[in-house]
């Protein structure tokens, strides 16, 4: 008797040929948000992916053609909340495109400053959270978790003191910011680089390491080249699948023409290559902050008179599509304007969206496990997926 | 290959018979509905703009609506817009999705907002809303104090 009970477990259990649909989320801790995916399993494998998203749908678009260019801005930074400064930015960009609006060069350079800090900041969550996704497979991961949410927390509170807010900032204005910088912030934001530039090395050394680390993400969730292209999917995930775009390189804004700085590109495509790839962006971005800080120029932080109105931009007929790299990759605005104080069509091109589009390619034929572990080195903000 | 946006503009002028403007490194296309599929193969296999970066629609209200799509050459440097304008009343527009993986999910975005029918998309059904929602947001005639039950 006891026989034929195993027997049969083991048929339906690890047979192999039995479907399992698993529903993992919309409240599952890997998802960093609200995602749900419906997997289809064979034993442990994955063979089809249905991902639902939209539960963070703040209705953005419409909102968009509902607010005027001044409210707008800070409704931005809603979109990609952990990288507020740059989906800021790619608003204000598209707004000045068509409005032909000159930023004087002081603003562009705090720009830069505010948005490489910014993907210091937004690198820090991402390799936090996705080490505490790996958990026990590096001894604990809670571990990179603090450090990494210590050493955001720094960068946080140097965008405290510059703008007032911790998170959603409000520091972009059409035309240029809304602050200077604020007396002795400079040398602050220096000892902040100085300190993470030294611990990413002892982040390196614990993860690269760790063969555990090595054995969970190397050739997992590998995206081909031509998979990466044909879904439009930016930022570390291409570069990391061996395509050297970079909107900073691309389409130069903001004067990231006069900074010295190298685009990473990894050939293998999978976790560990994305993984290197936002390593090296780290430096590269520590690197860019310095040099904005060593040449900020002296001058007007805005072209345009302080707001007093919300009907007060108006925007000529026209439209126009402004990207920026943001920490995910290219974050793009695209505005239709009819003249008057509020875009007749408003268009976000989220990175976290194309992004996320690529996971149903990928993930089928790895084990549920990880499907955490490709989740996290893809980084995606369900802000900026739902909009 | 031709690589620059003349090139690009002048060999879509003679293949397809339409304006194709250039604005420094962009090209934008205005074609009929019925070149739209022919003209994103062209644009993939022939000018190398392999790169779906997006695709979305405009609301011209009485004109009906209009489909924008961008795609890129990254090496090249090269952007293409195309448009297509659907005509009064019209919501089917061939799909891009058996081209461009990309155009997946944004033509089912693309639906859910604007409700144009994308002929061909494997799975067209509403992406970011719920399947029970009535109407399309993002059309001029969506009011914003839509009545939505029991929530609003």
């Amino acid at each position: 008797m006891p026989d034929t009970l195993t027997k049969q477990v083991v048929e339906v259990g690890y047979g192999g040929n039995e479907r399992l649909m698993m529903n993992m989320g919309p409240q599952h801790p890997s998802s960093h948000g609200v995602f749900r995916m419906i997997l289809t399993l064979e034993g442990e494998t994955v063979v089809a992916v249905d991902a639902v998203i939209g539960y963070l749908h703040r209705c953005h678009e419409k909102l968009g053609e509902t607010l005027t260019y001044v409210q707008y801005p800070s409704i931005a930074s809603k979109t990609d909340y952990v990288a507020a400064m740059t989906s800021e930015l790619a608003y204000v960009s598209a707004v000045e495109t068509i409005a032909k609006v000159e930023v004087p060069k002081r603003a562009q350079y705090l720009r830069v400053i505010a948005a490489e800090l910014q993907r210091i900041a937004s690198h820090c969550l991402w390799l936090g959270t996705w080490c505490l996704d790996m958990g026990g497979a590096l001894g604990g991961g809670a571990t990179v978790f603090l450090y990494c949410i210590r050493e955001r927390e720094m960068v946080l509170d140097r965008f405290e003191e510059l703008t007032g807010a911790r998170l959603l900032y409000g520091f972009h204005q059409i035309g240029g910011t809304r602050y200077d910088l604020p007396p002795g912030w400079d040398t602050k934001v220096r000892e902040t680089v100085d300190f993470i530039e030294a611990r990413l090395d002892e982040y390196e050394a614990m993860l690269e390491e760790n063969t555990f680390f090595r054995v969970r993400t190397q050739g997992v969730g590998v995206i081909s080249r031509e998979l990466a292209q044909a879904v439009g999917v930016s930022g570390p995930l291409i570069r990391g699948s061996g395509v050297s775009y970079d909107v900073r390189r691309a389409e130069p804004y903001s004067s990231y023409g006069d900074f010295d700085f190298v685009v990473p590109v990894e050939t293998a495509g999978d976790c560990y290559a994305r993984y290197r790839v936002r390593m090296v962006e780290f430096r590269q971005s520590i690197r860019i902050v310095r040099q904005a800080l060593d040449g900020l120029p002296e001058g007007p932080i805005s072209s345009r008179p302080g707001v007093k109105s919300v009907g007060q931009v108006r925007v000529p007929k026209g439209e126009g599509y402004a990207r920026v790299e943001g920490a995910r990759g290219e974050v793009g605005c695209y505005i239709v304007s009819d003249g008057g104080p509020k875009a007749y069509r408003m268009k976000w091109r989220g990175a976290s969206f194309s992004n996320l589009a690529v996971l149903p390619h990928i993930v089928p034929g790895h084990k549920v496990a990880d499907v955490v572990a490709i989740m996290g080195s893809v980084d995606p903000v369900f802000g900026e997926v739902d909009r | 290959m031709s690589t620059t946006a003349a090139d690009a503009s002048a060999r879509i002028r003679e293949t397809f018979g339409v304006e194709a403007a250039v604005d420094g490194a962009m090209v934008t296309v205005v074609v009929p509905r019925e070149l739209w599929t022919e003209l994103a193969h062209f644009t993939n296999r022939v000018l190398g703009c392999r790169y779906f970066n997006w695709l979305s629609a405009i609301d011209w209200k009485e004109h009906g609506l209009e489909v924008v799509c961008r795609l890129e050459n990254l090496d090249a440097g090269l952007v293409l817009t195309m448009r297509t304008r659907l005509g009064p009343g019209e919501t089917r527009c061939p799909s891009l999705a058996g081209l461009c993986r990309g155009a997946d999910w944004m033509e089912r975005e693309c639906y859910d907002m604007f409700g144009v029918r994308f002929e061909g998309h494997p799975d067209l059904r509403r992406i970011l809303l719920s399947e029970d929602w009535e109407g399309y947001p993002l059309r001029k005639d969506y009011a914003v104090d839509t009545p939505f039950a029991p929530y609003r």
